[in-house]
């Protein structure tokens, strides 16, 4: 891993919740264009390090880097940093008072100022991308979860991030429409887009990933590529983490 | 002839009385009103804050105001205020603060609802997108809480329309003193003049009510989401 490529580094992260810590001494560094999946039991802080890194929680020590400046000392804005980091959640939360496409140039026109006919040309060039050009001028109420999921991802890319977050983007989804989204996803990887993903689906897990990484109780466990980490986890948790996801005949 | 209740709507100029006393209570009704839009909203935003202190206040103000009866406030007010502070209010400056009183403390709650009915999500989203807090408060947590706001307004509109009949017992001149003057002028010429003239009053509340009440529901179908 060569430093200029280093897109995104996390040095010694800690973040509490009033409690104790839930992220205890995360370190970790993302190469551009790498795609790295996060995953770990419910309740490790899969989701509270995506929140941190985009900056809607606080953190208590440690720093972060984008493009090897700190985001966190204080001096970054947090509305420029977070034009380069798209986000993805795992409830689809459109704009429910506004159309597709507005929902979709909502952050091209009022953060970056673009003039909308250029973004509107992007923005039906994306949703033909994900298969949704005819759905442009619906309300989401009107769409399945899946295409709202779909959307939402849309509208984290017209922006151009560097790097884009998902968090469990299909665990509420009915299991037929968990494919959709993910081959969205895949392609992003296939791309070349850098991305982190905190996901459930292992299957996809092990074929998106360049990287995976194995949080439990607020730390890294285990890193690794997918196959080894996968086919031969170096640790016992990861190990019986896995385990839950297989099944025998009692 | 054969004696008709109704001929004494029309008998003088009684029936443009009973469209006066409607317009002074419509005019009363929609001050209080418009305050009430604009304080209201200020003190929804207020009670959105967590804090122990203004958070006791506000409660008290709005269970105070919901537990008196208007008629209670209004008596308070008109003769009260003239009694111990030798403040002299006329009986429709009385109904104005009265209505204003209540209508504040019901908008205030209908606001906080409002407000508070939009998930944390939609702000993240919105910061996700790097739009900064006052964006995010003009499009998207302003839009949609007038949605779901300004029906349950429209209605409280019309139940303040409504109420304002309470004022005809401070002595305002107002659709029902009007109609009970009509009543006794010809107690013995009409007798069931009562029944013509409350039976018009109930058509003309009707009338000022029911398009409001239409339009809220109109909104409120139209924006459900
Ligand atoms: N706002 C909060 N206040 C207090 N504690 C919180 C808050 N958000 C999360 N936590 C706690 O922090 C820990 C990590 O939560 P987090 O949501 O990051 O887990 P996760 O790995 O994403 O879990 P899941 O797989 O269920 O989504 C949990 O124990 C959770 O209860
Ligand atoms: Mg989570």
């Amino acid at each position: 891993m060569s430093e200029e490529t280093i897109l995104l580094e996390v040095r010694h992260l800690r973040k509490d919740y009033g409690n104790g810590a839930v992220l205890k001494d995360v370190s970790l560094k993302l190469e551009k264009g790498e795609v790295l999946v996060l995953i770990g039991p419910s309740g490790c802080g899969k989701s509270t390090f995506l929140r941190c890194i985009n900056g809607l929680e606080p953190i208590q020590s440690g720093e972060i880097l984008l493009d090897g400046l700190s985001i966190t000392d204080g001096t970054a804005k947090w509305s420029e940093v977070r034009q380069k980091i798209g986000m993805v959640f795992q409830s689809y939360e459109l704009f429910p008072h506004m159309t597709v496409l507005d929902n979709i140039l909502l952050g091209p026109m009022k953060v970056q100022k673009r003039n909308r006919k250029e973004a509107e040309a992007d923005a039906c060039q994306l949703l033909e991308r994900v298969g949704l050009l005819d759905k442009k001028d619906v309300y989401p109420r009107q769409l399945s979860g899946g295409q709202k999921q779909r959307v939402a991802i849309v509208r984290a890319l017209i922006m151009k991030p560097e790097i884009m977050l998902f968090d469990e983007v299909t665990a509420a989804l009915d299991p037929e429409m968990v494919r959709e989204v993910l081959d969205v996803m895949m392609e992003l990887a296939a791309g070349g887009s850098t991305m982190m993903i905190v996901t459930h689906e292992m299957q996809f897990a092990r074929a998106a990933a360049d990287r995976v990484i194995f949080l439990d109780g607020g730390e890294i466990v285990e890193t690794g590529t997918p196959d080894a980490f996968f086919d031969k986890p170096k640790t016992d948790r990861a190990q019986r983490f896995l385990n839950t996801f297989t099944f025998e005949k009692k | 002839m054969q004696d008709l209740g109704i001929r004494v709507l029309f008998m003088g100029n009684n029936f443009i009385r009973l469209l006066g006393g409607l317009w002074i209570t419509l005019k009363i009704s929609l001050l209080a009103v418009a305050l009430s839009v604009v304080l209201g909203t200020l003190l929804g935003v207020v009670m959105t804050i967590k804090h122990p202190v203004i958070k006791a206040i506000t409660k008290f103000y709005l269970e105070f105001i919901r537990i008196m009866p208007q008629l209670v406030l209004l008596f308070l007010v008109y003769f009260g205020l003239t009694k111990s502070f030798g403040i002299n209010l006329s009986g429709q400056v009385s109904a104005v603060i009265v209505f204003t009183l209540w209508g504040t403390a019901e908008m205030g709650d209908l606001v906080r609802g409002a407000l508070i009915s939009i998930p944390a999500h939609q702000y993240e989203s919105g910061a996700a997108l790097g739009l900064t807090k006052g964006q995010i408060f003009l499009y998207i947590v302003i839009p949609q809480t007038l949605r779901r706001l300004i029906p349950l307004a429209i209605n409280l509109t019309t139940r303040m329309i409504k109420t304002t009949s309470l004022i005809v017992m401070i002595g305002v001149v107002e659709v029902l003193k009007v109609a009970q003057q009509i009543i006794e002028a010809n107690r013995y010429t009409v007798p069931d003049a009562a029944l013509w003239i409350y039976g018009t009053i109930f058509f003309l509340y009707f009338l000022a009510c029911w398009p409001i009440s239409l339009l809220a529901s109109w909104l409120e179908k139209r924006w459900k989401n």
